[in-house]
């Protein structure tokens, strides 16, 4: 016991030594260099859209999925974590429920449905989907829009990521950005 | 693409960690370094102020009284951290203190290098208890686990000495050449990428088709993801934890925070190789860890490729529930495995929404002790445990006294290594047996019949091996979940170390005897399958009667 407590000293010392390294100088550094090099990630990523009258109107994170179920929007993945079993009768009710949602939205397609857009992803607000879930909504989107579908299409392969070094990760599409696109507004990244 | 994915990984795992490891050797044993010139007066002062002369190395027992009365402090300010959060500052979102009970768990759960959370970061802590606590002990849990491995490597090393270093010294040495310099640059790699790094309140705009409000919750989470990936601690500074793009936003991002995950445990079996002056130790601790991964991996991968069921009018494709569109199947089957197979516990998909036998896999890879890469440091530890038991029960077998690195290994040696093998099992499965035994049990799940056994299972094992991750349908923030699941991970970490460290100081008193032709080899191919072997037959023996109950009967009654 008394050799506890003799170690207590240094170990209280240590750990407020510890504390000012890495929770305040380590923090303070990285949050520094961060906000110099990269202050547009490292605040949020945040989509300022520029207006006519010269203000700016801020549409949240490009990382953060929104919600859409308009037919002249891409639409996003669910927007829910469901913490089901994929096998659980719950779950494939769900998944169910939502392909007659897709079908309904629009009943002249015979395409299967990719299933990124039939299940909920694992943060709730995945901003992507697949470029195969994208091209899946291209008809329904131009016919909604009046446009051709090559325009609708062209706009999905510009916000379309590829994989790191060709090979790793899966491609995905910026939902919120295709959206912003569509409805002719810009921003600057 | 898959396969070459896995591939790349783990080639470059094993590039990068064969350098690093030679690095933290020259750390272990006081060598200069490059960051010398920088670090050494920083090092100085902290010395300085805590009273610790740097040569003075410490016998067994005060090293161990000392990483107790270090964890007991730790434990004790961060608990008052949370209760007090409302009165302290950098609190942009006025979050009040944290309950008791939560509180004392998430402290328990960061002390322990466990990272269980019963909370979400983004809606529960300020960015004061963020920095100033999570990422505190972040730092200073795996640097505990780094400084038992030093000490039980200089009992193998030693002959015939009372002493086995300085605690402070490892644990200031650890952090500040270590995981201070490696943090700093994964952390700015991700806020490059887009994780967030910054004080400012969250940012509320109006969202595109209108309507709604669109939070964007922000904070220092970049510096505090970087070592919870490279320390094994695994706690999200986001509720989602890196299944949140802002805590993971690309693919890229993706792949240096699953990188980061294993390279500190891979890169430590070389530094053990080069400590004991025997490339092939430490050469053959990392196949088993390799071999034991990729048939983990393996499993995981084919699981959720062609397990999940499919419907009609949708393309047939893999289990994309609970899965983030960047990683798919492939990447989010290389972290499940890598998470649960190191100690780690940080997510970029949700476990309880893997198919049965992929769930079932990472639970499997837990329930061997964590010593698949493990935690930092204390993964290796345990894996040593193994290795001594294999060489015992080898010496059985043909009637000699086993004996591991030219030292004998002796009842009481053996009884060291019962604790550090077998605490883990028995706390998970006692946990688990008393858990589902309290009357309001079901009402904290998510999934119900064998599923729901599962997340009760996944979350025990997961507490009594210091992993953190979760099947995150079981409804964790009770008073009962939070207190007995502390205690058990206090007792899962802090019993093993005592254990390894009683057993690197008898090691280090013995002589060590001449190598001879009897000596049984521990570097050849049928010790690295002996040792698979005793590691599958103790996994397979404590826990395959609840994985009946649990992943395999989910799988056959579904």
């Amino acid at each position: 016991m008394k050799t506890f407590l003799k170690q207590l000293r240094p170990a209280i010392i240590c750990l407020l030594a510890m504390t000012l390294i890495c929770g305040v100088i380590y923090t303070v550094l990285v949050t520094g260099i961060a906000q110099l090099a990269f202050s547009k990630q490292a605040n949020g990523s945040i989509i300022a859209v520029s207006l006519e009258d010269g203000s700016k109107k801020s549409y949240g994170s490009a990382l953060i999925g929104q919600e859409f179920t308009g037919s002249e929007y891409l639409i996003g993945r669910p927007m829910m974590v469901s913490n089901l079993s994929p096998n659980s009768t719950e779950q494939q009710a769900l998944v169910q429920g939502r392909i007659d949602w897709w079908k309904d939205l629009d009943p002249g397609s015979s395409a299967d449905i990719p299933i990124d857009l039939v299940t909920a992803s694992g943060s709730g607000v995945d901003p992507s989907i697949s470029p195969a879930a994208a091209k899946y909504q291209v008809p329904r989107i131009a016919a909604a829009r009046n446009i051709s579908e090559d325009q609708v299409q062209a706009i999905i392969d510009k916000y379309t990521s590829g994989r790191f070094l060709g090979f790793v990760g899966e491609p995905s599409v910026n939902v919120l950005k295709v959206n912003l696109t569509l409805d002719g507004l810009s921003w600057t990244d | 693409m898959v396969i070459l994915q896995d591939i790349f990984f783990i080639s470059l795992l094993i590039l990068a960690a064969i350098p690093l490891g030679l690095y933290i050797h020259k750390i272990m044993i006081g060598q200069k370094v490059f960051l010398t010139p920088v670090l050494a007066p920083v090092e100085r002062i902290v010395y300085k102020i805590c009273g610790v002369k740097a040569n003075e190395e410490m016998r067994p027992k005060r090293y161990l009284l000392a990483i107790l009365a270090f964890s007991l402090v730790g434990l004790i300010v961060l608990f008052l951290i949370q209760l007090l959060q409302g009165w302290l500052p950098l609190n942009p979102q006025q979050f009040s203190g944290v309950r008791w009970d939560l509180a004392l768990n998430t402290s328990a759960s960061y002390v322990s290098n466990t990272n269980w959370q019963a909370y979400a970061g983004e809606t529960t802590l300020s960015y004061l208890t963020q920095a100033l606590g999570m990422t505190v002990q972040n730092f200073v849990s795996a640097a505990t686990g780094i400084a038992v491995l030093f000490v039980l490597i200089r009992g193998f090393i030693q002959r015939e000495k009372e002493t086995i270093g300085n605690f402070w010294v490892d644990l200031t040495r650890v952090t500040l050449y270590v995981l201070i310099p490696l943090s700093i640059v994964i952390a700015l790699v991700l806020v490059s990428q887009g994780v967030v790094q910054t004080f400012l309140p969250n940012h509320i705009a109006s969202s595109l088709a209108g309507g709604l409000s669109q939070v964007t919750p922000l904070g220092p989470a970049a510096s505090q993801i970087a070592i919870k990936q490279l320390g094994t601690n695994g706690g999200g500074f986001f509720g989602t934890n890196s299944a949140f793009p802002l805590e993971n936003p690309n693919t890229f991002s993706n792949f240096i925070e699953t990188f980061s995950l294993l390279i500190i445990p891979s890169a430590l079996c070389f530094t053990f190789g080069k400590a004991v002056k025997d490339h092939k130790q430490g050469r053959s601790i990392i196949t088993v860890m390799l071999i034991l991964f990729i048939v983990g991996l393996t499993v995981i991968t084919i699981s959720e490729q062609y397990l999940a069921p499919q419907f009609a009018g949708v393309v047939v494709s893999g289990n994309m529930e609970g899965k983030e569109v960047i990683n798919g199947i492939g990447a989010s089957a290389l972290w499940g495995a890598s998470t649960t197979a190191a100690s780690n516990g940080a997510v970029n998909a949700t476990p309880d929404s893997f198919t049965a036998f992929g769930g079932m896999t990472m639970l499997v890879l837990m329930q061997l002790g964590e010593i698949v890469f493990g935690g930092v440091g204390s993964g290796l530890y345990a894996m040593l445990g193994f290795v001594m038991l294999t060489v015992f029960i080898a010496g059985l077998m043909v009637g000699r006294t086993p004996e591991y690195l030219s030292k004998k290994i002796e009842p009481y040696d053996m009884r060291m290594v019962c604790l550090i093998i077998f605490t883990p099992p028995l706390v998970a499965l006692l946990s688990t047996a008393v858990a589902v035994l309290m009357p309001g049990a079901a009402g904290w799940l998510t999934n119900s019949g064998a599923h729901g056994f599962s997340e009760i299972l996944y979350g025990y094992t997961s507490m009594a091996n210091n992993n953190g991750s979760a099947f995150a349908g079981l409804q964790a923030n009770t008073v009962f979940t939070n207190l007995v699941g502390g205690a058990v991970m206090l007792l899962v970490r802090f019993l093993p170390i005592s254990a390894t460290i009683l057993l690197a100081g008898n090691m280090s008193r013995k002589k060590s005897v001449a190598v001879s032709e009897g000596t049984l080899s521990t570097t050849n191919g049928i010790f690295v399958g002996l040792l698979i072997a005793i590691i599958l037959i103790v996994g397979a023996l404590a826990f395959l009667p609840a994985l009946a109950l649990g992943p395999i009967a989910s799988f056959f009654t579904n």
